[in-house]
């Protein structure tokens, strides 16, 4: 048994909106996978839920008319990784839903959990940053986009109010048309373990494929919420591809990069593997958008 | 704690429509061994890390101690018990994992048969590899995990084989 004080259902987006006004306490729950573990750990023992889980109309990947793509905040990890057009256009993405768990956390953990948490691991999270996504809010009054750069607060802190859902989070076509990217997650097990830090890159080159016309590059566990490394993207954008401007990347990265120690690893080791990271991401990105170094 | 909240709910449980009023506050793998004895379900560590209690919802491996029995309303719920024909034979997964000697304590064995049973439901040929990373959610403190992996694919191995002399 789970210790639940009040358990709300919602039945649709505006009865969840609802349910938030009158609640303000309430915590939402979509998959649970952080929620209830929360729950069972007594950190959140007690805790009143809104339930959103049942609302299938956040469920999925679908075009709006000038091209951005729409996640639906309840879409799972799985229906991120098999999606067709996740896998067309934001492949990177469907890779870094791919590193999370197993199988069992990927059919019940969703990209809004993902997001909404605030956590520098999140394996999306890095991800949408790397596409400058935007998180579709909704509340009593309508829609509040507010771009992921700019959601995160600090450590499991978000902006989101007290009477808003997330319904979902989106990336327009100028931010992943002709970019190509991958996701690095560094972690002691192939499966069930977090990143002890993880980067993500897109690369779009010029035509002729020599030159990189633009670069954007983030982190998780690299600070306490995911971060954006913008020195080394600034230092290469326009740059011919070369071995050195791989270095001068690599280098850039660590200017904006901010790990500690834990028990995971020390502040050392990450920024060793921050470096790294940057540099062989940077290297398949490259290669993937039709370059070589 | 606050009064007592109950939810009616019906669904499909091994093939049974079947229905239960829910404690809200409970988790789908205590209702199934509570309220319906499907003791197949095992709980190990109830937070999602281990997969003993992992069952089929529309025919994908979910970790039953973190899913809300709430939430299981109108949906198709499999468990080992359901993988048993009508004269109690038990099916050729399960009898792969006596042959394989991939069961010590047992403990884990239901868990890692539902998630292997959604991989062999695919109907398609997976590397080792792949079998691996389909079972990385289970976790196994006896055997080694290697004739766990020669249970799925000798049954894999067989039905694409009879899948073949079918055509
Ligand atoms: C065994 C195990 C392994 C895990 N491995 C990984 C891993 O490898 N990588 C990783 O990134 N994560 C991992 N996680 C954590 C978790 O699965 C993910 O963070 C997941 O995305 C959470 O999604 P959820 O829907 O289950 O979230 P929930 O628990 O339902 O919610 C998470 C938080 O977000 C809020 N929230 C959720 N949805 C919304 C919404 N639509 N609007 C507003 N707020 C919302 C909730 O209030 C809560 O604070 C793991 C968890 C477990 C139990
Ligand atoms: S008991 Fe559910 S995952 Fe361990
Ligand atoms: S057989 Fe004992 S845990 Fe797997």
């Amino acid at each position: 048994m789970y210790d639940i004080n009040h358990f709300y259902e919602a039945t649709s987006v505006e009865h969840a909106v609802q349910l938030r006004v009158e609640n303000p306490e309430a915590h939402i729950i979509s998959g649970g996978s952080d929620i209830l573990i929360g729950i069972r750990a007594g950190d959140l023992a007690g805790c009143d839920l809104i339930s959103i889980y049942m609302l299938d109309e956040l469920r999925g990947v679908s075009f709006h008319d000038d091209g951005t793509i729409r996640i639906g905040a309840l879409t799972s990890f799985t229906n991120l990784a098999e999606d067709p057009i996740i896998r067309e256009h934001l492949a990177v993405l469907g890779e870094a839903a791919d590193t999370v768990g197993g199988p069992q956390i990927r059919n019940i953990g969703t990209i809004g959990g993902n997001t909404c948490n605030g956590v520098t691991s999140a394996d999306t999270a890095s991800t949408l940053l790397a596409f400058d996504a935007v998180m579709e809010l909704t509340g009593p009054k309508g829609i509040r986009l507010v771009p992921l750069t700019e959601f995160y607060l600090g450590a499991k802190k978000v902006d989101l109010r007290p009477d808003e859902i997330a319904t979902a989070v989106l990336i327009r076509k100028d931010h992943y048309k002709g970019y190509h990217g991958v996701y690095f997650k560094y972690a002691m097990r192939d499966a069930m373990d977090i990143a002890t830090s993880a980067c993500s890159v897109n690369v779009k080159l010029s035509d002729d494929k020599k030159t990189i016309q633009d670069a954007r590059i983030s982190y998780g566990v690299a600070g306490p919420i995911p971060l954006r490394a913008r020195s080394a993207e600034k230092i290469v954008k326009g740059k011919l591809v070369s071995a050195d401007t791989v270095e001068e990347f690599a280098a850039g990265a660590l200017e904006d990069v901010n790990p500690r120690t834990s028990w995971r690893a020390t502040k050392e080791f990450r920024l060793h593997l921050q470096r790294e990271m940057a540099r062989r991401c940077f290297v398949e990105s490259i290669r993937r958008a039709g370059g070589s170094v | 704690m606050s009064n007592k909240q109950y939810k009616q709910l019906s669904f499909i449980l091994n093939g049974k429509k079947v229905s239960a009023s829910v404690d809200v506050r409970e988790s789908l793998a205590d209702m199934l061994r509570n309220e319906f004895g499907m003791t197949s379900v095992k709980k190990g560590c109830e937070v999602g890390e281990c997969g003993a209690c992992t069952v089929l919802i529309n025919g994908n491996p979910y970790d039953s101690c973190i899913f809300l029995a709430a939430w299981i309303d109108g949906k198709e719920v499999t468990t080992v018990e359901g993988l048993v024909d009508i004269d109690g034979n038990i099916s050729d997964i399960q009898q792969a994992f006596i042959d394989e000697a991939a069961v010590q304590c047992g403990f884990c064995t239901p868990g890692f048969i539902m998630s292997a049973e959604h991989l062999l439901n695919t109907g398609k040929r997976f590397s080792r590899d792949e079998i691996r990373k389909a079972l990385s959610g289970n976790m196994c403190r006896c055997t080694g995990y290697q004739n766990i992996i020669n249970a799925v694919e000798n049954t894999m191995d067989k039905r694409l084989a009879e899948k073949d002399t079918e055509k």
